[in-house]
């Protein structure tokens, strides 16, 4: 549920990063704090515990500069992954623009990032939305480590309606702002389509 | 498409904007500001120049949300007002037609009675802009007019040259 002012001609959209307990979502939203610059940024939100789960949020306003004289701002947001959080994911996920779904590429993870797509799935049902239809692209995080499951074999348990998808290591930053620059472009898309639509 | 979007106008915005300020005004408040259930910030109003408003909308909207989710496993529909006492400064928070946050910051130089009352005036004021807003927006998707819409003329390289 994106926001347009006319009036001080701003463009606001919100994005989720999903997925399971330490996929990296957190580090993700790190990362792009870290690399841009100052004043297209705002400070960077965590809700955490003690040992830097996130609790309830982490929020990150963007600004990316202006199209057609529109100021564009994407609030971005990460879930807590753990699973007795899930109360709070289904809030976070209200009024969401976009979905990137941040999968674990370890094989003993595997299991997790499957449940963990299942969750958004139902909870995003819950809202009227359709996993099948929002703007959404997938992230294999973690590509660094040694113990990962083939490419091949994550896209098809995990990418059967083929979106955009990109291998990644949030930590040193490879493929996090080809997952954001993806979203950013299908959320805005989206918004095209719902304007033509009348 | 995703449920309904936000938009606003210039006419509301600056409706909403004069009676942000008149209630910044009669309720003695350092800071009123509006925000969308969604956490975007609507106006705001008063001392802001040292606050971070875009993060304090995202929270009051995280705080609602919480709240409202507490509400409904007590099978209340909604806790339509929160107040937090600070040392120094407090928040008044209060849910104005089940879909903006409207925030009231005062210190001592007012108290929570008169900002109650003082929001209760506003809320219904400002209840009626929203009406009118939503009416407005129904009306232009049904004249299907998207002449205007910055988005109709998107092209792939505008969006490239947002990443520079
Ligand atoms: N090796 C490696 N470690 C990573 C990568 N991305 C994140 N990590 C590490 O994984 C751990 C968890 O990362 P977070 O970003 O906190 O995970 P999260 O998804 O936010 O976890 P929750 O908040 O519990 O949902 C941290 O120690 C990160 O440094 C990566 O690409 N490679
Ligand atoms: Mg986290």
């Amino acid at each position: 549920m994106s926001f347009i002012n006319y009036s001080s001609r701003e463009i606001n959209c919100k994005i989720v990063f999903y997925g399971p307990g330490l996929c990296g979502k957190t580090t993700n939203l790190q990362w792009i704090y870290k690399k841009t610059n100052p004043d297209s940024k705002g400070k960077m939100i965590s809700l955490a515990t003690e040992t830097e789960r996130t609790l309830f949020f982490d929020f990150l306003p963007l600004a990316l500069g202006e199209i057609r004289g529109f100021k564009t701002r994407f609030h971005l947001y990460t879930v807590p992954g753990q699973v007795f959080y899930d109360a709070s994911r289904k809030l976070i996920l209200k009024g969401v623009d976009g979905v990137v779904f941040v999968a674990d590429s370890q094989i003993e993870r595997m299991e997790a990032n499957i449940e963990s797509v299942e969750n958004l799935r139902i909870n995003l049902a819950e809202q009227g939305y359709d996993l099948d239809k929002v703007p959404y692209v997938i992230q294999y995080n973690k590509r660094d480590l040694p113990n990962v499951v083939p490419l091949e074999e994550m896209r098809r348990a995990l990418n059967p309606r083929g979106v955009p998808d990109y291998e990644a290591c949030a930590t040193d930053g490879t493929g996090v702002f080809d997952t954001l620059k993806a979203i950013a472009k299908l959320v805005i898309m989206e918004l095209k389509k719902g304007q033509e639509g009348g | 498409m995703l449920g309904s979007d936000l938009v606003m106008y210039d006419e509301e915005f600056k409706q909403i904007d004069a009676e942000l300020q008149r209630l910044l005004a009669q309720a003695n408040a350092k800071v009123v500001f509006l925000v969308d259930k969604n956490g975007q910030l609507i106006a705001a109003t008063g001392e802001t120049e040292n606050l971070d408003t875009t993060s304090l909308a995202s929270l009051t909207a995280g705080n609602i949300a919480a709240t409202g989710g507490m509400a409904k496993l007590l099978g209340e529909k909604e806790f339509s007002i929160l107040f937090h006492e600070g040392q120094r400064d407090n928040i008044h928070i209060s849910i104005i037609g089940q879909r903006v946050i409207l925030v009231v910051i005062f210190d001592q130089r007012s108290s929570l009675g008169l900002v109650r009352l003082r929001v209760k005036k506003s809320a219904e004021l400002l209840g009626n802009i929203f009406n009118q807003l939503l009416e407005k927006v129904e009306a232009e998707k049904g004249s299907g007019k998207g002449g205007d819409s910055p988005f109709a003329e998107i092209t792939d390289e505008d969006i490239d040259k947002l990443f520079g």
